[in-house]
């Protein structure tokens, strides 16, 4: 199959759009914009939507409209617009609703240098919004990987009803490179009800996905950010109901882990040096990674290209041997809060970090802190 | 060569980012190499700084940033002033000679290439194609894509009915590099 050359922007929304997507709003904003701009041609063309929302709350909740009137839709963003669209998301992720959001990190806070590259927004996907939530987040670090996992975040957000973040950056969103379009990237229907059913909202199987009806099928239907019933009733004093309904939300995405995994991993098998990273900064770590194995350093890359759920036994599993493990990362610090949560001592964990001016961590500075480490 | 570095600079409208992803694309696309391709640029549209850089590899390429390139092509005096000095000793510097004024010197070993691209372009017709000259004196001098793959290329990425310009314009520049490596030219 002939390759295309694409930009990782490009290569997302075409993933979309292999996926099944038929609609998309947004706002637009660096370094995203290729996305939309791609969208905005490609969709109409194909029977679908595509708004340009008056702000990032506005796009994120017709999305969840769309979803519920049974299209695939997705939104994409970048800090500040990612932040608005938390608690839109937070109703997504008590409804239920299938949607796609990409992030594309740019260097915040606010407005920050936004045209940089940055990765400030990690713990922001997994953490961003208010109350007892989870969802998926999938970081791709190349174009090719940006078509691949929105195609894929479509499929999961369908199987299991629930937002799904692709969290991309700068760099992976503005390169160029060889991309191939593999097939069968279409994404499933969410489970559908037959007639006759009414629970929607609820599972006998303490992690099940409930089937979601429609709008306009003929259903009755009550979608609400409150607490619900099965079927879909507002219970918003019942403890029961509460702890049933949020604790299958939470378990039908952890319990899934297993399934959900998704790691490049490149190195030997029982490293003695772990480094880990996603996005653009794990394309330096790989670099660096080459380089120590050629000298005979027995070094590896953990790269969660679902970095949440997060796939923490696998971790644990690869680092047992480990003298050390080196998180790296284009910001102060953030996954190596998750990372050190299931790393046990003697195994030291340490950062290393960049921020400013969308610098990238270069392979020498890597090498250089890997062999402060051993 | 089995691994390139090559940075195109230049100011926004000469075309700086449509020529690195034309080289990018003929090199993947039509010579079956790995490329990696970054762009940057000033927040105007036209006449801010523009920069793109390209990895050209017969292997793997995970760090895309070029830190030295090997091939620096320059199409204005504020790119040749910034990025100069970055190029690597034994590397080759392009530049359009009546928009680049070799002050402060490149580092010792450089190989500079003087090619009149805007000039060229014009005689042609069309000064917006001098992207398409320096493309073809990159290729006659640098060999890092083949001259076949570049035309493929742009054949295919540049917009309908301007083709057989553009490709002149190669043609253009691809030859007058030749006679320049034989000395036949200034």
């Amino acid at each position: 199959m002939k390759p295309r050359f694409m930009q990782g922007n490009e290569a997302c929304a075409e993933g979309a759009i292999l996926a099944g997507c038929k609609f998309f709003a947004g706002y637009p904003i660096t370094p995203q914009s290729e996305i939309m701009r791609y969208m905005a041609e490609k969709l109409p063309k194909l029977g679908g939507v595509y708004i340009q929302a008056e702000d990032e709350i506005a796009a994120i909740c017709s999305v969840i409209g769309a979803s519920w009137a049974g299209a695939k839709a997705m939104t994409a963003t970048s800090g500040p617009g990612f932040s608005l669209m938390q608690e839109a998301l937070s109703y997504a992720v008590m409804t239920e609703t299938p949607l796609v959001v990409v992030d594309v990190q740019r260097l915040g806070p606010s407005t920050g240098q936004a045209t940089k590259c940055g990765q400030g927004d990690i713990m922001q996907s997994r953490w961003g919004r208010h109350g007892d939530q989870t969802l998926v987040v999938l970081a791709p670090y190349s174009p090719q990987e940006m078509l691949e996992l929105t195609a894929r975040a479509f499929s999961i957000a369908c199987k299991l009803r629930t937002p799904v973040i692709v969290l991309s950056d700068e760099t992976v969103a503005h390169m160029r490179e060889e991309v191939y379009i593999p097939e069968g990237l279409e994404a499933p229907e969410p489970p559908r009800p037959k007639p006759g059913e009414a629970e929607f909202f609820g599972s006998r199987e303490p992690a099940g996905v409930p089937p979601m009806p429609r709008v306009g099928d003929g259903f009755n239907v009550m979608v609400t950010g409150s607490t619900h019933d099965s079927r879909g009733y507002r219970k918003t004093a019942d403890p029961q109901v509460h702890r049933r309904l949020v604790t299958r939300i939470v378990a039908k995405i952890e319990s899934r882990e297993p399934e959900l995994r998704d790691i490049d991993y490149y190195g030997v098998e029982s490293p003695e040096l772990l480094l880990v990273a996603v996005g653009s900064a794990a394309r330096s770590v790989k670099e660096a990674v080459r380089r120590l194995l050629s000298r005979g350093v027995r070094a590896a890359l953990f790269r969660p290209r679902t970095l949440f759920p997060f796939p923490a036994s696998t971790l644990s599993q690869l680092a047992e041997e480990a003298k050390a493990v080196l998180v790296v990362e284009l910001n102060l610090g953030q996954l190596i809060e998750e990372v050190r949560k299931h790393i046990k001592p003697p195994c030291r964990v340490e950062g290393l970090n960049k921020i400013g001016g969308g610098e990238p961590i270069a392979p020498s500075e890597v090498e250089k802190a890997a062999a402060r480490l051993l | 060569m089995s691994r390139a570095e090559v940075v195109i600079a230049g100011f926004g409208g000469q075309g700086i980012m449509l020529a690195g992803y034309i080289l990018g694309y003929a090199a993947t696309i039509y010579d079956r190499k790995n490329a990696v391709q970054m762009e940057s640029y000033g927040p105007e549209a036209r006449g801010g700084a523009a920069k793109t850089e390209l990895i050209i590899s017969t292997e793997e390429i995970d760090y895309p940033i070029v830190e030295e390139p090997d091939i620096l092509v320059v199409m204005s005096q504020e790119a040749y002033t910034r990025y100069h000095s970055k190029v690597k000793s034994n590397g080759t510097l392009i530049i359009d000679e009546d928009l680049v004024d070799l002050t402060p010197p490149p580092p010792p070993g450089v190989s500079v290439y003087k090619v009149p691209a805007t000039r060229i372009a014009e005689a042609l017709g069309r000064r917006i194609v001098a992207n398409m000259v320096m493309l073809g004196a990159l290729c006659a001098i640098t060999k890092v894509v083949s001259p076949k793959a570049m035309e493929e290329a742009i054949k295919s990425r540049v917009p309908k009915g301007t083709e057989e310009l553009n490709i002149k314009a190669f043609r253009a520049g691809y030859d007058f590099a030749i006679r320049l490596m034989r000395g036949e030219v200034d």
